[in-house]
Protein backbone atom coordinates (compact mmCIF):
# COMPACT_ATOMS: atom_id res chain seq x y z
CA UNK A 1 0.00 0.00 0.00
CA UNK A 2 1.16 3.52 -0.76
CA UNK A 3 0.18 6.66 1.16
CA UNK A 4 -2.90 7.42 -0.95
CA UNK A 5 -4.20 3.89 -0.25
CA UNK A 6 -3.74 4.47 3.48
CA UNK A 7 -5.57 7.80 3.29
CA UNK A 8 -8.42 6.16 1.36
CA UNK A 9 -8.63 3.48 4.06
CA UNK A 10 -8.76 5.88 7.00
CA UNK A 11 -10.96 8.53 5.36
CA UNK A 12 -14.18 7.21 6.98
CA UNK A 13 -12.47 7.21 10.41
CA UNK A 14 -11.00 10.71 10.25
CA UNK A 15 -13.98 12.35 8.50
CA UNK A 16 -15.62 13.49 11.72
CA UNK A 17 -12.42 14.62 13.44
CA UNK A 18 -10.15 17.62 13.22
CA UNK A 19 -7.26 16.82 10.89
CA UNK A 20 -4.06 18.76 10.28
CA UNK A 21 -2.67 17.43 7.02
CA UNK A 22 0.94 17.66 5.94
CA UNK A 23 2.22 19.81 3.07
CA UNK A 24 2.34 18.59 -0.50
CA UNK A 25 0.94 15.33 -1.76
CA UNK A 26 -0.67 14.19 1.54
CA UNK A 27 -2.87 17.29 1.58
CA UNK A 28 -3.59 17.04 -2.14
CA UNK A 29 -4.54 13.38 -1.78
CA UNK A 30 -6.78 13.92 1.24
CA UNK A 31 -8.37 16.91 -0.47
CA UNK A 32 -9.19 14.76 -3.50
CA UNK A 33 -10.28 11.66 -1.53
CA UNK A 34 -12.54 13.34 1.03
CA UNK A 35 -12.48 17.12 1.36
CA UNK A 36 -14.01 18.14 4.69
CA UNK A 37 -14.25 21.46 6.55
CA UNK A 38 -12.57 19.65 9.45
CA UNK A 39 -9.41 19.26 7.35
CA UNK A 40 -6.68 21.88 7.62
CA UNK A 41 -4.47 21.61 4.56
CA UNK A 42 -0.91 22.81 4.89
CA UNK A 43 0.10 24.53 1.67
CA UNK A 44 3.62 25.25 2.91
CA UNK A 45 5.83 25.08 5.99
CA UNK A 46 7.26 21.56 5.88
CA UNK A 47 7.57 19.93 9.28
CA UNK A 48 4.96 21.72 11.34
CA UNK A 49 1.88 19.47 11.02
CA UNK A 50 2.64 17.89 14.40
CA UNK A 51 3.25 21.26 16.07
CA UNK A 52 0.06 22.80 14.69
CA UNK A 53 -1.90 19.71 15.73
CA UNK A 54 -0.48 19.72 19.25
CA UNK A 55 -1.21 23.43 19.67
CA UNK A 56 -4.77 22.86 18.47
CA UNK A 57 -5.23 19.88 20.80
CA UNK A 58 -4.00 21.87 23.79
CA UNK A 59 -6.32 24.78 22.98
CA UNK A 60 -9.60 22.86 22.80
CA UNK A 61 -11.12 19.47 23.69
CA UNK A 62 -12.01 17.77 20.39
CA UNK A 63 -9.75 14.99 19.10
CA UNK A 64 -7.06 16.16 16.69
CA UNK A 65 -5.22 13.94 14.19
CA UNK A 66 -2.06 15.26 12.59
CA UNK A 67 -1.19 13.37 9.42
CA UNK A 68 2.54 13.74 9.06
CA UNK A 69 5.29 12.11 7.03
CA UNK A 70 8.63 10.60 7.95
CA UNK A 71 10.51 13.29 6.03
CA UNK A 72 8.56 16.05 7.75
CA UNK A 73 9.12 14.62 11.22
CA UNK A 74 12.83 14.42 10.44
CA UNK A 75 12.68 18.11 9.47
CA UNK A 76 11.15 19.07 12.84
CA UNK A 77 12.64 16.49 15.19
CA UNK A 78 12.29 18.88 18.13
CA UNK A 79 8.55 18.29 18.00
CA UNK A 80 8.79 14.81 19.57
CA UNK A 81 10.16 15.90 22.99
CA UNK A 82 7.64 18.77 23.01
CA UNK A 83 4.82 16.31 22.36
CA UNK A 84 6.14 13.89 24.99
CA UNK A 85 6.37 16.57 27.66
CA UNK A 86 3.06 18.30 26.92
CA UNK A 87 0.62 15.40 26.95
CA UNK A 88 -2.69 16.17 25.26
CA UNK A 89 -4.86 13.06 25.34
CA UNK A 90 -6.97 14.36 22.45
CA UNK A 91 -3.94 14.33 20.15
CA UNK A 92 -2.90 11.63 17.70
CA UNK A 93 0.17 11.96 15.53
CA UNK A 94 -0.09 9.65 12.52
CA UNK A 95 3.26 9.45 10.76
CA UNK A 96 2.86 7.91 7.33
CA UNK A 97 6.35 6.49 7.01
CA UNK A 98 7.09 5.50 3.44
CA UNK A 99 10.83 6.01 3.80
CA UNK A 100 10.89 8.72 1.19
CA UNK A 101 10.35 12.39 0.48
CA UNK A 102 7.30 11.66 -1.65
CA UNK A 103 6.36 15.17 -2.75
CA UNK A 104 9.81 15.92 -4.11
CA UNK A 105 10.35 12.75 -6.14
CA UNK A 106 10.71 9.91 -3.64
CA UNK A 107 14.25 10.60 -2.52
CA UNK A 108 15.01 8.19 0.36
CA UNK A 109 14.83 9.42 3.96
CA UNK A 110 16.90 8.12 6.87
CA UNK A 111 13.65 6.75 8.35
CA UNK A 112 13.68 4.24 5.50
CA UNK A 113 17.23 3.25 6.38
CA UNK A 114 18.64 2.85 9.92
CA UNK A 115 16.50 5.35 11.85
CA UNK A 116 13.35 4.12 13.59
CA UNK A 117 10.90 6.96 14.22
CA UNK A 118 8.98 4.78 16.69
CA UNK A 119 12.16 4.22 18.69
CA UNK A 120 12.99 7.94 18.54
CA UNK A 121 9.49 8.88 19.73
CA UNK A 122 9.77 6.45 22.63
CA UNK A 123 13.24 7.73 23.50
CA UNK A 124 11.83 11.27 23.53
CA UNK A 125 9.38 10.18 26.22
CA UNK A 126 6.22 9.57 24.19
CA UNK A 127 4.22 6.97 26.11
CA UNK A 128 1.91 5.41 23.53
CA UNK A 129 3.89 4.69 20.38
CA UNK A 130 2.56 2.13 17.94
CA UNK A 131 4.23 1.00 14.74
CA UNK A 132 1.88 -0.72 12.34
CA UNK A 133 1.77 -2.12 8.82
CA UNK A 134 -0.03 0.04 6.29
CA UNK A 135 -3.06 -2.27 6.09
CA UNK A 136 -3.54 -2.06 9.89
CA UNK A 137 -3.60 1.74 10.01
CA UNK A 138 -7.38 2.04 10.23
CA UNK A 139 -7.84 -0.26 13.20
CA UNK A 140 -4.74 1.17 14.93
CA UNK A 141 -6.07 4.69 14.49
CA UNK A 142 -9.54 3.73 15.71
CA UNK A 143 -8.02 2.05 18.77
CA UNK A 144 -6.02 5.20 19.51
CA UNK A 145 -9.16 7.34 19.25
CA UNK A 146 -11.05 4.94 21.52
CA UNK A 147 -8.23 4.88 24.09
CA UNK A 148 -8.48 8.60 24.84
CA UNK A 149 -4.70 8.65 25.21
CA UNK A 150 -2.22 10.68 23.24
CA UNK A 151 -0.78 8.28 20.69
CA UNK A 152 2.00 8.35 18.11
CA UNK A 153 1.35 5.96 15.22
CA UNK A 154 4.09 5.12 12.76
CA UNK A 155 2.46 3.55 9.72
CA UNK A 156 4.99 1.75 7.56
CA UNK A 157 3.92 1.87 3.92
CA UNK A 158 5.45 1.73 0.47
CA UNK A 159 6.65 4.82 -1.33
CA UNK A 160 4.82 5.98 -4.40
CA UNK A 161 2.53 8.72 -5.56
CA UNK A 162 -0.57 9.23 -7.63
CA UNK A 163 -1.05 12.07 -10.09
CA UNK A 164 -3.36 14.77 -8.85
CA UNK A 165 -3.82 18.53 -8.96
CA UNK A 166 -2.54 21.07 -6.45
CA UNK A 167 -4.99 22.65 -4.00
CA UNK A 168 -6.15 26.00 -5.30
CA UNK A 169 -8.30 26.98 -2.32
CA UNK A 170 -7.25 30.26 -0.76
CA UNK A 171 -5.37 29.69 2.52
CA UNK A 172 -7.57 32.13 4.41
CA UNK A 173 -10.65 30.24 3.19
CA UNK A 174 -9.14 26.93 4.35
CA UNK A 175 -8.31 28.45 7.74
CA UNK A 176 -11.67 30.17 8.21
CA UNK A 177 -13.65 27.08 7.19
CA UNK A 178 -11.53 24.99 9.56
CA UNK A 179 -11.97 27.39 12.50
CA UNK A 180 -15.73 27.37 11.97
CA UNK A 181 -15.62 23.55 12.10
CA UNK A 182 -13.51 23.64 15.27
CA UNK A 183 -16.14 25.82 16.97
CA UNK A 184 -19.14 23.81 15.70
CA UNK B 1 6.12 46.42 39.55
CA UNK B 2 8.84 44.71 37.52
CA UNK B 3 8.87 45.21 33.78
CA UNK B 4 8.37 41.47 33.30
CA UNK B 5 5.22 41.55 35.44
CA UNK B 6 3.90 44.53 33.51
CA UNK B 7 4.40 42.81 30.14
CA UNK B 8 2.74 39.60 31.32
CA UNK B 9 -0.11 41.58 32.91
CA UNK B 10 -0.68 43.14 29.48
CA UNK B 11 -0.70 39.71 27.83
CA UNK B 12 -3.35 38.53 30.29
CA UNK B 13 -5.41 41.72 29.97
CA UNK B 14 -5.52 41.09 26.21
CA UNK B 15 -6.64 37.48 26.70
CA UNK B 16 -3.35 36.00 25.51
CA UNK B 17 -3.54 32.57 27.13
CA UNK B 18 -1.07 30.44 25.14
CA UNK B 19 2.59 31.40 25.07
CA UNK B 20 5.49 29.46 23.66
CA UNK B 21 9.06 30.40 24.49
CA UNK B 22 12.62 29.73 23.41
CA UNK B 23 14.91 31.20 26.04
CA UNK B 24 17.38 34.07 25.97
CA UNK B 25 19.33 35.37 28.97
CA UNK B 26 17.64 38.72 28.49
CA UNK B 27 14.18 37.12 28.60
CA UNK B 28 14.70 34.90 31.65
CA UNK B 29 12.61 37.14 33.93
CA UNK B 30 9.64 37.41 31.60
CA UNK B 31 9.70 33.66 30.88
CA UNK B 32 9.66 32.95 34.64
CA UNK B 33 6.68 35.29 34.93
CA UNK B 34 4.83 33.54 32.09
CA UNK B 35 5.45 30.17 33.74
CA UNK B 36 4.17 31.47 37.08
CA UNK B 37 0.80 32.74 35.82
CA UNK B 38 -2.11 30.29 35.93
CA UNK B 39 -3.95 32.25 33.23
CA UNK B 40 -1.29 31.30 30.67
CA UNK B 41 -0.60 27.90 29.14
CA UNK B 42 3.18 28.00 28.75
CA UNK B 43 4.76 25.58 26.27
CA UNK B 44 8.53 25.78 25.90
CA UNK B 45 9.58 24.99 22.31
CA UNK B 46 12.84 23.54 21.05
CA UNK B 47 13.00 25.81 18.03
CA UNK B 48 11.11 28.95 17.16
CA UNK B 49 9.47 27.65 13.98
CA UNK B 50 8.08 24.77 15.99
CA UNK B 51 6.79 27.36 18.47
CA UNK B 52 5.05 29.26 15.68
CA UNK B 53 3.37 26.02 14.59
CA UNK B 54 2.11 25.50 18.14
CA UNK B 55 0.81 29.09 18.15
CA UNK B 56 -0.98 28.58 14.82
CA UNK B 57 -2.74 25.52 16.21
CA UNK B 58 -3.66 27.27 19.44
CA UNK B 59 -5.07 30.21 17.48
CA UNK B 60 -7.25 27.92 15.38
CA UNK B 61 -8.37 26.28 18.61
CA UNK B 62 -9.69 29.60 19.86
CA UNK B 63 -6.80 30.86 22.00
CA UNK B 64 -4.84 34.04 21.57
CA UNK B 65 -1.17 33.00 21.26
CA UNK B 66 2.19 34.73 21.58
CA UNK B 67 5.82 33.76 21.18
CA UNK B 68 8.81 34.93 23.19
CA UNK B 69 12.20 34.44 21.50
CA UNK B 70 15.55 35.97 20.58
CA UNK B 71 16.14 38.02 17.42
CA UNK B 72 18.38 35.25 16.05
CA UNK B 73 15.08 33.39 15.58
CA UNK B 74 14.15 35.70 12.72
CA UNK B 75 16.81 33.84 10.76
CA UNK B 76 15.22 30.53 11.72
CA UNK B 77 11.58 31.39 11.12
CA UNK B 78 11.31 33.35 7.87
CA UNK B 79 9.71 30.47 5.98
CA UNK B 80 7.21 29.82 8.77
CA UNK B 81 6.31 33.49 9.15
CA UNK B 82 5.67 33.79 5.42
CA UNK B 83 4.02 30.46 4.54
CA UNK B 84 2.05 29.87 7.73
CA UNK B 85 1.47 32.95 9.88
CA UNK B 86 1.15 35.47 7.06
CA UNK B 87 -0.23 33.20 4.31
CA UNK B 88 -3.14 32.03 6.50
CA UNK B 89 -3.48 35.49 8.12
CA UNK B 90 -2.93 34.65 11.75
CA UNK B 91 -2.10 37.09 14.56
CA UNK B 92 1.16 36.54 16.44
CA UNK B 93 2.72 38.95 18.90
CA UNK B 94 6.46 38.21 18.99
CA UNK B 95 8.20 39.53 22.10
CA UNK B 96 11.82 39.44 20.97
CA UNK B 97 15.07 40.08 22.80
CA UNK B 98 17.10 42.35 20.54
CA UNK B 99 20.57 40.99 21.17
CA UNK B 100 23.58 42.66 19.60
CA UNK B 101 22.48 46.22 20.39
CA UNK B 102 24.14 48.78 22.72
CA UNK B 103 25.56 47.17 25.90
CA UNK B 104 25.88 43.77 24.19
CA UNK B 105 28.89 41.84 25.50
CA UNK B 106 28.88 39.05 22.87
CA UNK B 107 30.23 40.19 19.50
CA UNK B 108 28.56 37.45 17.45
CA UNK B 109 25.13 38.74 18.49
CA UNK B 110 25.82 41.93 16.54
CA UNK B 111 25.99 39.94 13.30
CA UNK B 112 22.28 39.12 13.54
CA UNK B 113 21.33 42.46 15.09
CA UNK B 114 22.44 44.35 11.98
CA UNK B 115 20.04 42.29 9.87
CA UNK B 116 17.09 42.11 12.26
CA UNK B 117 15.18 45.25 11.32
CA UNK B 118 15.99 44.88 7.62
CA UNK B 119 14.56 41.38 7.58
CA UNK B 120 11.43 42.38 9.50
CA UNK B 121 10.99 45.30 7.13
CA UNK B 122 11.43 43.05 4.09
CA UNK B 123 8.76 40.72 5.53
CA UNK B 124 6.39 43.70 6.06
CA UNK B 125 6.10 42.83 9.74
CA UNK B 126 5.04 45.79 11.91
CA UNK B 127 7.99 46.34 14.26
CA UNK B 128 8.32 48.24 17.55
CA UNK B 129 11.61 48.78 19.36
CA UNK B 130 11.61 49.10 23.16
CA UNK B 131 14.78 50.93 24.28
CA UNK B 132 13.65 52.72 27.43
CA UNK B 133 11.50 51.17 30.13
CA UNK B 134 8.69 53.66 29.45
CA UNK B 135 8.44 52.29 25.87
CA UNK B 136 6.59 49.33 27.40
CA UNK B 137 3.64 51.65 28.02
CA UNK B 138 2.67 50.90 24.41
CA UNK B 139 2.73 47.12 24.80
CA UNK B 140 -0.99 46.91 25.58
CA UNK B 141 -1.82 48.94 22.45
CA UNK B 142 0.54 46.83 20.32
CA UNK B 143 -1.23 43.65 21.44
CA UNK B 144 -4.63 45.14 20.56
CA UNK B 145 -3.23 46.17 17.16
CA UNK B 146 -1.87 42.66 16.51
CA UNK B 147 -5.21 40.94 17.12
CA UNK B 148 -7.03 43.64 15.17
CA UNK B 149 -4.96 43.13 11.99
CA UNK B 150 -4.23 39.34 12.18
CA UNK B 151 -0.54 39.76 11.46
CA UNK B 152 2.71 38.77 13.11
CA UNK B 153 4.02 41.83 14.95
CA UNK B 154 7.55 42.18 16.35
CA UNK B 155 8.41 43.89 19.63
CA UNK B 156 12.19 44.19 19.83
CA UNK B 157 13.46 44.68 23.38
CA UNK B 158 17.12 45.67 23.69
CA UNK B 159 19.62 45.43 26.56
CA UNK B 160 19.03 49.01 27.64
CA UNK B 161 15.32 48.25 28.00
CA UNK B 162 16.08 45.27 30.24
CA UNK B 163 18.65 47.18 32.28
CA UNK B 164 21.78 45.97 30.52
CA UNK B 165 24.23 43.37 31.74
CA UNK B 166 25.68 45.43 34.58
CA UNK B 167 28.65 47.79 34.34
CA UNK B 168 30.81 47.53 31.24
Amino acid sequence: MIRSDVLRDIAPIIRDHLVICNIGLPSQELHMIDDQPTNFYMLGTMGLASSIGLGLAMAQDKPVISIDGDGSVLTNFGTLPTIANNVADNFILLIVDNGSYGSTGDQPTYAGKKTSLAAVASACGCENVVECAAEDTGKTLQAALDSGKMTIIVCKCESGNIKLPVITKDPVVIRDRFMTAVKA
Amino acid sequence: MSISSKLVDDFIANDVSFITTVPCKQLAGVIDEVEARPEIHHVPANKEDEGMGLCAGAFMGGKRPAIIMQNTAIGVTINTLVTLTQFYRMPLPMLISYRGELREPVSCQVEMAVHTKALLNQLHIPTYHFHRESDADEFDTILKYTFMCNKPVAILTDASFWGGYGDQ
